[in-house]
């Protein structure tokens, strides 16, 4: 649109010119808005990460200063060490860090399989109750878990499933599995059935077609879905918080006991927060395009 | 990416394929079509039976337990005590003000986010260098864990170490360091202020995509006629987008009354109950005075107001399925 507008009037003449600052006061002004949408995000959780790095000598400094002279890594150090927990001798750290890769990942990896079946049923056959599948399940979606939570305590407890990995990873279908089935059926409708016709005449079986043909063409959808599921199960709180105690307890709910419960140093909260961060967001970057189309198939179509 | 989404097929591939051979074919027809049916309701049966263990058994024994007297910490006092917990709530004070604050919390947010997101989608679709990288950053605040995002904030808000109290002092917009989250109207304003930071890049996603679904002839159209920058925002944009902001703006609104992680964390629903929303009031009154039954109560009066926006969204945000 810029360059259009410059093309048009010629160089030199009076209108030329007030065009041409025209321009750059719209580019000026651009600039200025992306350098606020940023600061606005980035900055705060930047300030956090500087905190981690950080004495707290420093930041008590009259006047404040954004990037302090020296950083530290003792608030890492002490996260490590210091808050062991009883008897063992793995920090809560690394053990709540252990909890949560193996709830994110376990739910990743049930979430995928149960919502490729589902969706590629929804997508490619039609049985009984179809239409209401999917409205079901979207109209599940839309239930608070705060609704849920009680009930979900009372039968875990039942099934001897509290404070367990398991555990949590069902419970976590509950929040998953709508979307995941969601994102994967749009996927699956946008490739080609006649693909897996073909190979059906040419003797495959409909689930040797369903993985032979059609699942490799779907892997954008099969890393959507996957990479909104990890970031999802990663960042959870409310379920893990009341439904994890010791041996299962996430991420998360360490973070939130570090600032509520246990009253830690502001810095060592800090740190932690940055290491709980580190995987949602390496991953939401690294698979930003798809994380993107999943979110908005997901919210809205 | 909206366009695209939205111009799939109504009827499933295979549809028309599956008519016709019927036609010529009945016996074959029904048999594979029954060998299809059973196949699709096997394939689709394992998420149900998911679904049902983890969300339909819950919602049902909620329901159960709404009607009933269970406190954990004095079992002998169990019973069915029909609406009578639901009779209760209608007069708990502290309930009702849990409602009103949710109700005020989430409204407000969605009054800044929505305008706000409006904006920022429409600067970064303009063209500029680092487009890309500027919309990949835009979404940190979704993927940062609710916990870490809410404990970040606490610490910027902090009355001793707090960045906000340092910058406003230099700034010389206040004289002395305060202690802002003991003040009621102040800790509403600044778990919004969280919120919207952290609710905000969904919003700006959804309306990104909506405007790069609109026709350039359109502006290119408004331009010759002679509109002002703010006239083909409002009779041109705005129109095109408005369907999406309804649906953000009910999404925003059912993610607000179950906001849990954010006054837990940074208030703890202080002061005086000032923050304290429905979702923390539900934990407390369950989890810490052992009231399953009330705690129930209280979730499904929750749930139920939530039930009009819900339906009201599902049937904006997935007309493919009603229609289908």
């Amino acid at each position: 649109m810029v360059t259009d507008a410059r093309a048009e009037v010629l160089p030199g003449s009076r209108r030329g010119r007030r065009a041409r600052r025209g321009n750059l006061l719209r580019r000026v002004g651009i600039y200025a808005a992306v350098v606020l949408i940023l600061v606005w995000t980035l900055t705060p959780y930047l300030w956090m990460i500087i905190s981690s790095f950080s004495f707290k000598a420093d930041l008590l400094e009259v006047p404040a200063r954004l990037i302090p002279d020296r950083f530290t890594l003792d608030n890492y150090r002490e996260l490590l060490g210091s808050a062991s927990g009883g008897s063992t001798n793995t920090s809560l750290l690394v053990s709540s860090l252990r909890n949560s890769a193996i709830i994110a990942t376990g739910t990743t990896a049930v979430a995928l399989v149960l919502s490729v079946l589902a969706a590629y049923a929804i997508a490619r056959l039609r049985f009984p109750g179809r239409r209401f599948y999917l409205f079901g399940v979207m109209s599940v979606q839309m239930i608070p878990p705060i609704a849920i939570v009680i009930p979900l305590y009372v039968i875990l407890r039942q099934f001897n499933l509290l404070d367990t990995h398991i555990g949590l990873v069902l419970v976590y279908m509950s929040l998953i599995l709508p979307l995941a089935i969601w994102m994967m059926r749009s996927y699956l409708a946008t490739i080609p059935a006649e693909l897996e016709e073909a190979a059906m005449i040419d003797g495959a079986s409909r689930i040797g077609a369903l993985i032979r043909v059609t699942l490799p063409l779907a892997i954008p959808g099969v890393i959507t879905v996957a990479v909104f599921t990890f970031v999802v199960a990663w960042n959870e709180y409310l379920y893990a918080f009341t439904l994890t105690n010791v041996s299962a307890k996430t991420l998360p709910v360490l973070i939130g006991e570090f600032s509520t419960k246990l009253g830690l140093e502001h810095l060592k909260i800090a740190a932690a927060g940055v290491v709980a961060s580190l995987p949602p967001l390496v991953i939401a970057f690294a698979f930003q395009r798809y994380l993107v189309r999943g979110m908005t198939a997901g919210a809205i179509k | 990416m909206l366009p695209r989404c939205l111009s799939l097929p109504g009827s499933p591939p295979g549809l028309n394929e599956e008519v016709n051979s019927s036609l010529s074919k009945p016996s074959k027809h029904r048999s594979a079509e029954a060998k299809e049916r059973r196949f699709g309701a096997a394939l689709a049966s394992p998420a149900l039976v998911a679904i049902f263990a983890v969300v339909l058994i819950p919602l049902a024994n909620a329901l159960i337990l709404s009607f009933q007297q269970r406190d954990l910490a004095r079992p002998e006092t169990d019973a069915f005590v029909g609406l009578g917990n639901f009779i209760r709530l209608a007069t708990d004070a502290r309930f009702l003000n849990s409602l009103r604050a949710t109700t005020f919390f989430s409204v407000t947010s969605i009054l800044i986010e929505i305008p706000l997101a409006i904006a920022i989608a429409i600067v970064l679709t303009k063209a500029f260098k680092g487009r890309g990288l500027a919309r990949a950053l835009i979404i940190l605040p979704w993927a940062l864990p609710a916990v870490v995002a809410a404990s970040m904030w606490k610490w910027i808000y902090n009355a001793d170490f707090g960045v906000l109290n340092a910058l406003l002092q230099q700034f010389g917009l206040i004289d002395e360091y305060r202690v802002w989250l003991a003040d009621p109207g102040w800790a509403m304003g600044l778990i919004i202020f969280s919120n919207v930071w952290k609710e905000t890049p969904l919003t700006v996603l959804l309306v990104m995509g909506s405007l790069m679904a609109i026709p350039n002839v359109l502006y290119e159209a408004a331009h010759i006629d002679g509109a002002t920058a703010w006239q083909r925002f409002r009779h041109v944009t705005f129109p095109l987008i408005l369907p999406i902001l309804i649906v953000a703006g009910l999404l925003q609104l059912i993610w607000g009354f179950q906001t849990f992680e954010i006054p837990q964390i940074i208030t703890g629903g202080g002061p005086q109950s000032a923050t304290e929303l429905a979702s923390l009031r539900i934990y407390t009154q369950t989890f810490r005075s052992l009231r399953f039954g009330l705690g129930s109560a209280m979730a499904y009066s929750v749930a139920v107001l939530l039930l009009v926006p819900a339906v009201v969204y599902i049937r904006k945000a997935h007309k493919s399925i009603v229609e289908m």
